[in-house]
């Protein structure tokens, strides 16, 4: 099987072709998190998944994915920041099933992710090691449409990237469950529809445009 | 099954009615089912003659606007933590409204399915959705559940015209009834009253009603001295009561009071005396059920037990103001209506502090500064006000200081919350150098008249604008002639106030083009506040008081008795005065447009006609400030 590099997920990003011209009333899109043991995707694990669903501006709470990966791998020293231990109240299933009941509730939706490059490699990385094909779904970050809503002006440079702390303050949503799977990719997908009203993003713009538009 | 966001949705919830009446896991279940929506400012969630939805929804965030069919009239405008689009779903209607959000919003939607089994098992939840229904609004607990407590009501108008609201209203009564027993004294009765502030109190007798005791009763027969002070209450009570069933519509509770020729009708289980009594109801408990008038919002006011319960009827004295501007009543009346108005709400925030804080230690007083000192105020703007207090002896300084900071940051939230936002000079009560003993004041005061600087000549010209509040106005006076015996032994003074009356930037251009801001957050927006009103403010204060006059703070009055005055230039000063009341109209409404305070103006959306008027002012202005040149001999830039 081919392992998939940097550049094909550029490929990913960047091809129009497979992106399909629907409207973004009518597609699904998977506002996903994960937290990992630390940030180098070929040694780190990822220690929880969450995933939050909208679909035309309207996020069903029952639809909602939280799963937590039992671990062999572990990093103490990123312990304080998601606070999930090695072994924890939150029930645990084996990292092959984690990923497969993810592919599962993503089916073919478009994922936004917040910096996503990150929690779609650690994905990619874990799939590897169990022999599963990469997801193939069209991805989008909020990161980077974040970054198409602010003013260019020469007064105020743009910083290289800005963290989900700084979008949530700027558009004053409750920071409540940072740091968990789930509480940030719905703190990611309130912050999504709010970008999305702010590039505006109708009902009939298509998904071809808006993917265009996060590059 | 993950619940962190069904968490977060039930913490939200549970802050509401009806939903603070659930269990945690009956909440948790419902909250389960939410769908959580996001609407960009100005898109509809549902629109009139619209089939239902499966869900009604409750505002997370933002707000929305209920408006009849296709833009018409607002008939509500709901806000966080309020309901709305309940009623068609459970008459199986198609909704009679539109709703819009208002401002970028998030929404939840909660499922009617699961919530029906709740108004079943919930005795609560189903009074609430009844009520609801009734009231014709989203949010019985709002309004009425105590006569002083009332929300956002609909615009009178449309209302009316469109469906005959009063005819299927119910009226709502006190519940926390006021009563004494037969043989309670007519003094202690009239004490009763005056402690709730009601103008009638039943006799009760083992829960029955046996008569009741009006204003009129102890005006005639107590004070006429037909009966001694101490007289029992069965000896000048009105009987037999005249009762009413509980349900009864306001149309019907009108009518009974008409008939009867009173102005309280007692309401018992059964409409008859030999029941319980559940609830009073008084003219204005009817009054305030159906519409505005000054006179019921200054009673609500002054009713009011919470500060937050404040801010509905502050959205209503904006209602007010906009029918009076649209009705074109006079500025001068409005202006005066609307700011006895304001006043009655910041006095009632700082006497329900009072009550939180505990009696003041020493006499004070509280001061309304800037605009609403002068009685301009019509928008929520910036809240400016000061605190002065009695001297203490110096070992109790520290203790009375300290209670009066408290007190002070006390009441500058609350007029916070009712809709004045914090003023970002801070120059509040609650900053210790605006909060302070008269002699001290009388200190600062000395200080900034003899050495006026460009800051000192602006503290000062806020204080010869200032309107005392609530306290002792002894304090004030006492202050205030302390400023007028300084300004007359230092004429440069009034020096001073001239040049700074003319050092805002003028409002427009070589070629009578409006100059607009050229850079910050307003960039190419017209300064209507900086560059017109203030100018007219500034020059209206330094010519009255170089005159001595010293009881007018607001400036369209100033100008008038400069008219007065000044026999020779009485057409320029009553011009003056007109123009400084069109621009604060014109400054008003567009407030009340943009939901702003109106200050920064977008040209373009001003008409011809409208932009014409203000260029009027525009030269008026200009001869004003050639007038204070001169008269004061103060060259300015700006001319």
């Amino acid at each position: 099987m081919k392992m998939w590099t940097r550049e094909d997920w550029k490929a990913l990003f960047s091809s129009d072709s497979r992106i399909p011209e629907r409207a973004v009333s009518t597609v699904c899109f998977a506002v996903i998190d994960s937290e990992t043991t630390g940030l180098d995707p070929t040694k780190d694990r990822i220690l929880s998944l969450g995933g939050v669903k909208i679909i035309h501006g309207r996020i069903a709470v029952r639809d909602t994915l939280e799963i937590f990966i039992a671990q062999d791998h572990f990093d103490a020293s990123s312990v304080p920041i998601h606070g999930i231990l090695k072994t924890g109240p939150n029930a645990r299933i084996p990292e092959k099933q984690a990923l497969v009941q993810l592919g599962s509730y993503l089916e073919d939706a478009v994922l936004v992710g917040h910096h996503i490059g990150f929690d779609l490699e650690m994905i990619r990385q874990a799939r590897g090691r169990h022999g599963l094909p990469p997801l193939q779904n069209i991805a989008l970050d909020t990161g980077r449409l974040y970054r198409k809503t602010l003013l260019k002006t020469p007064l105020l440079p743009k910083k290289p990237s800005y963290s989900l702390d700084e979008l949530a303050k700027k558009f004053d949503i409750s920071c409540k469950d940072r740091h968990t799977a789930l509480g940030d990719a719905y703190i990611t997908a309130l912050a999504f529809m709010h970008l999305l009203g702010q590039l505006n993003i109708k009902s009939d713009t298509s998904l071809r445009d808006l993917v265009r538009m996060a590059r | 099954m993950s619940n962190r966001i069904v968490e977060r949705v039930a913490d939200f919830l549970r802050r509401y009615p009806p939903f603070n009446e659930l269990t945690a896991k009956d909440l948790k279940h419902l909250s389960s089912g939410v769908d959580i929506l996001y609407k960009d400012k100005g898109t509809y969630i549902f629109k009139e003659n619209e089939p239902a939805h499966d869900f009604f929804y409750v505002i997370q965030r933002g707000a929305v606007a209920l408006r009849m069919g296709d833009g018409g009239e607002i008939i509500d405008i709901c806000d966080e933590g309020d309901l709305f689009g309940l009623r068609p779903l459970m008459a199986g209607e198609n909704y009679k409204l539109e709703a819009v959000s208002q401002e970028e919003s998030i929404l939840y939607a909660i499922p009617i399915s699961e919530f029906r089994p709740l108004i079943q098992s919930y005795e609560e939840v189903g009074n609430f959705v009844i009520e609801s229904f009734a009231s014709n609004t989203r949010n019985p607990y709002s309004r009425f559940t105590n006569a002083d407590s009332i929300g956002l009501l609909p615009p009178r108008m449309s209302i009316r015209a469109e469906t005959p609201f009063t005819e299927i209203l119910p009226i709502h009564p006190r519940k926390d009834l006021v009563f004494c027993t037969p043989q309670t004294p007519a003094q202690e009765v009239a004490t009763l009253m005056t402690a709730h502030n009601v103008g009638s109190v039943l006799v009760l007798s083992e829960g029955l009603p046996e008569g009741i005791i009006t204003d009129k009763d102890l005006r005639n027969k107590v004070v006429t001295g037909r009966h001694p002070i101490d007289a029992p209450a069965s000896e000048i009570m009105t009987r037999p009561v005249i009762t009413y069933p509980a349900k009864m519509t306001i149309t019907q509770a009108q009518l009974a009071m008409m008939k009867n020729g009173i102005g309280h009708l007692c309401l018992t289980e059964d409409g008859t005396t030999d029941t319980p009594v559940v609830g009073i109801l008084s003219k204005y408990d009817l009054m305030l059920a159906l519409g505005n008038s000054p006179e019921v919002l200054l009673r609500a006011i002054k009713r009011t037990r919470k500060i937050k319960r404040l801010k509905p009827i502050r959205n209503r004295v904006e209602y007010l103001l906009k029918g009076y501007l649209e009705n074109n009543i006079p500025m001068s009346i409005t202006m005066k209506l609307i700011a006895e108005l304001n006043d009655a709400c910041i006095k009632r925030v700082i006497e329900l502090s009072l009550r939180k804080e505990g009696k003041a230690p020493v006499e004070f007083a509280w001061l309304a500064m800037g605009s609403q000192g002068r009685g301009e105020q019509l928008l929520h703007t910036d809240q400016d006000n000061a605190l002065v207090y009695e001297d203490v002896p110096e070992g109790e300084s520290e203790k009375v200081q300290q209670y009066f900071h408290q007190l002070a940051v006390r009441v500058n939230k609350g007029l916070k919350t009712i809709g004045y936002e914090y003023c970002p000079a801070d120059m509040m009560a609650s900053n210790p150098n605006w909060c302070k003993p008269l002699g001290a004041w009388k200190k600062t005061v000395t200080g900034w008249i003899h050495n006026p600087g460009k800051e000192e000549v602006l503290l000062s010209s806020i204080f010869f604008d200032f309107n005392f509040t609530y306290g002792t106005r002894s304090l004030v006076t006492e202050l205030s002639n302390h400023i007028f015996s300084n300004v007359d032994s230092y004429p440069m003074f009034y020096y001073h106030l001239a040049s700074g009356a003319l050092q805002n930037p003028s409002p427009s251009g070589f070629f009578r083009q409006f100059l607009l801001e050229q850079d910050g957050e307003h960039k190419d927006f017209f300064d209507l506040k900086r560059r017109v009103l203030m100018p007219f403010t500034d020059a209206a204060r330094v010519l009255i008081l170089s005159h001595q006059v010293r009881s007018i703070n607001n400036t369209a009055e100033r100008f008038e008795k400069l008219a007065e005055l000044e026999a020779n230039n009485r057409e320029f000063f009553l011009s003056c005065s007109y123009a400084t009341k069109a621009l604060l109209k014109f400054r008003t409404k567009q407030g009340l447009l943009h939901t702003d305070s109106g200050r920064f103006i977008a040209l373009d959306t001003l008409s011809k006609e409208e932009k014409i008027k203000l260029k009027r002012t525009f030269k008026i202005l200009k001869e004003l400030q050639e007038l204070i040149s001169l008269r004061f001999k103060v060259t300015s830039r700006v001319l």
